[in-house]
């Protein structure tokens, strides 16, 4: 799956991305510690690529794709954007004013379809939105017709677009969540947990939309979740983070069949298998997540992990390449055989 | 809507959606109507404001009488109905001789204009600073937020008696006191309501999608603000008129001899045994106005912003 990608250029490129939330207490508000949301996290993601972006709660994958689209400023690193010019450019070094004629290229689609439409805007304005403020798109008739034409293109019909968000269900609002990001023809597109907030039978039709769109648009994805049934369908490629780093990064076939890292393989072991007659062997991880305010020494994991050695304890394994494009921090990598999602193949054989 | 079904050429698709917009309108319009209708109190109220303003607009046209030169030998004429009095003075006339009915009704004029003015003047005033302040925070907004709190630690009258005794009396003086502290109620309104609405994923869509600052803060945010601010402008509305009334009848506000209802129950003050009439009627016709104002204002709460409801 990742061969189909790999003459393709980056579109994004993101090399030691930092995000420190400082903790303020007393009177005088002085900072007392750090949050480390987003703790050196490096990826990149190529053309027409779909990089799924999972973890638990908590450990900054969210925080890690709004920084990229600078909702949030970063603390630290580099977000290279390759623009429709062919230019590279830092998004990090950027100010707010220029980024603003880039913000066109780059979309978001948020999680809670009911938070992100504004509920006094009617749907033409909402979607409309971009076109007047960034398109400048005086013409009311001609944003109306641009309107027209998305709402088609998401399955929803033209004439609802004078009614107000409150009409309409969820996986409805969500297309026109989806509709507002497609105004300006974007061509990287952030999906933080899109379907999280549907129901299960509307989380495949806009999954179903946003892949369709995909290949008629031909967008990049980079798609936050933590449902990994949602993740494995959708992802060319996969990050798994922990407290802040990505701890595993591969294509969607390698991480959910033959993860490298202890956490992966947990994490793939408690995604519950469609067969009752399969007994999953789960792995259970001992203990909660450590706070980022105040991570463990050495390897983030090795307090839950059941393979840690001492050396866990006190050295940081970094990012190691171990097969073509599958990465790895674990310093045992090479020595453990981990256990993944089971096959099809291999249910039915059993 | 699956009864027309949409044309296909753009323009006549184009019209399509604007007749659509129009009924939208039209049906946004009798919800309003409907839920309204729940509130009779605030009907009646409506059509007690619609007079009072009437009144004061079409004043020369429906009264008879001068309202500031008066005669004489018409000095304390009583009510139509009592011993004595005619139908040409219907509800008496004052120390001066002048017809108390047609200087309420030009009285309506002043109370009128300036509890528009001094409201409108406290929501420009309040609801920029108060936008400004709950968006960007920090220094400004301490700054302006330590200027309210101390506003708010006068007590209201206190602090206008002093404000008009300091720039003496007049029309511009007494809009310049009432809004000098009227501004601090819609700025705690607007900057508690920005820093809720701040938080909102719908306005983090706005800035990723490449909104500026300024269009967040007019196109995406105050419109969810402004029924809360219509609300309380409407609420407020009634207590700057008692004001103004409190004003003028210290002296301090109107002066004679323009026809204001706070001066009019000043001037019959010293003759209540004997001339009733000449404080009771402008008197009422404060009352009046008020409670409408107020009742109205409660009713529209209701309708539009059930959570500033008091129970």
């Amino acid at each position: 799956m990742s061969d189909k990608f790999s003459n393709k250029p980056y579109l994004l490129e993101v090399r030691h991305l930092k995000k420190y939330f400082p903790i303020r207490a007393g009177f005088f508000r002085r900072i007392v510690g750090q949050v480390r949301a987003v703790d050196d996290v490096s990826f990149a993601i190529r053309e027409g690529e779909t990089l799924g972006l999972v973890g638990e709660s908590g450990c900054g994958k969210t925080t890690t794709a709004r920084t990229i689209l600078r909702a949030i400023d970063p603390t630290e690193g580099q977000i290279l954007f390759r623009t429709a010019q062919n230019e590279v450019v830092d998004l990090a070094a950027l100010s707010e004013k220029e980024i603003r004629p880039l913000r066109r290229d780059m979309q978001m689609i948020f999680q809670d379809p009911f938070a992100s439409l504004n509920p006094r805007m009617n749907i033409l304005d909402i979607v409309g939105e971009p076109l007047l403020v960034i398109e400048k798109m005086k013409d009311r008739k001609q944003r109306m017709e641009r309107v027209a034409e998305l709402l088609e293109l998401v399955g929803l019909r033209p004439e609802y677009m004078q009614r107000f968000p409150h009409a309409f269900s969820g996986g409805q609002r969500q297309r026109i969540v989806i509709a507002r990001a497609l105004a300006l023809n974007p061509r990287l597109v952030v999906a933080d947990e899109p379907v999280s907030a549907l129901d299960v039978s509307v989380q495949a039709q806009v999954l179903n939309l946003m892949k369709d769109l995909q290949e008629k648009l031909g967008l990049t994805y980079l798609f936050v979740a933590h449902d990994l049934s949602v993740v494995k369908h959708f992802c060319d490629r996969i990050n798994v983070m922990y407290v802040g780093k990505i701890v595993e990064s591969g294509p969607t076939d390698a991480i959910f069949f033959h993860p490298r890292h202890p956490y992966t393989s947990a994490l793939m072991s408690a995604a519950p298998i469609a067969n009752p007659r399969i007994r999953a062997k789960i792995v259970p991880l001992e203990g909660d997540v450590p706070s980022p305010a105040n991570p463990p020494s050495g390897c983030y994991f090795h307090p839950r992990c059941p393979y840690a050695e001492e050396k866990c304890a006190k050295e940081t394994p970094q990012l190691e390449e171990i097969a073509p494009d599958h990465l790895v921090r674990c310093h045992y990598a090479h020595e453990l055989t981990l256990q993944g999602v089971a096959k099809p193949q291999e249910i039915i054989a059993s | 809507m699956t009864t027309t079904p949409a044309p296909t050429s753009s323009w006549a698709r184009a019209r399509h959606l604007w007749g659509l917009r129009w009924r939208m309108m039209r049906r946004n319009w009798s919800e309003f109507a409907h839920q309204m209708r729940k509130h009779p109190l605030a009907i009646i109220a409506a059509v007690v404001i619609l007079l009072y303003i009437l009144a004061a607009i079409f004043a020369p046209a429906i009264t008879v009488h001068d309202p500031t030169r008066g005669s004489l030998r018409t000095r304390f004429e009583p009510p139509f109905w009592m011993e004595g009095g005619s139908t040409e003075f219907l509800l008496g006339t004052d120390d001066q001789g002048r017809d108390i009915l047609t200087r309420i009704i030009y009285g309506a004029r002043v109370s009128l204009l300036v509890g528009v003015i001094a409201v409108g003047v406290s929501v420009l005033v309040g609801l920029t600073l108060g936008a400004l302040a709950g968006f960007y925070r920090g220094r400004f907004d301490t700054i302006v937020s330590r200027a309210a709190d101390l506003l708010l630690a006068f007590p209201f009258l206190i602090f206008a008696i002093g404000v008009m005794a300091f720039l003496g009396p007049g029309f511009g003086n007494l809009i310049l006191a009432l809004t000098f502290k009227g501004w601090v109620e819609f700025f705690r309104l607007v900057r508690g309501e920005m820093m809720a609405e701040k938080t909102k994923e719908y306005v983090e869509a706005a800035r990723v999608s490449g909104m500026g600052k300024v269009a967040i803060i007019t196109r995406e945010i105050l419109p969810n603000i402004m029924q809360a601010v219509f609300v309380l402008a409407t609420l407020r509305m009634g207590y700057m008129i008692i004001m103004e009334a409190s004003l003028s009848f210290l002296g301090l506000g109107i002066q004679p001899p323009t026809p204001a209802w706070g001066s009019m129950v000043a001037s019959g003050r010293d003759y209540l045994l004997t001339a009733w009439w000449v404080s009771t009627f402008p008197g009422l016709a404060i009352v009046g106005l008020v409670l409408a104002i107020n009742l109205f204002g409660e009713g529209l709460r209701d309708v539009l912003d059930p959570r500033l409801k008091i129970e």
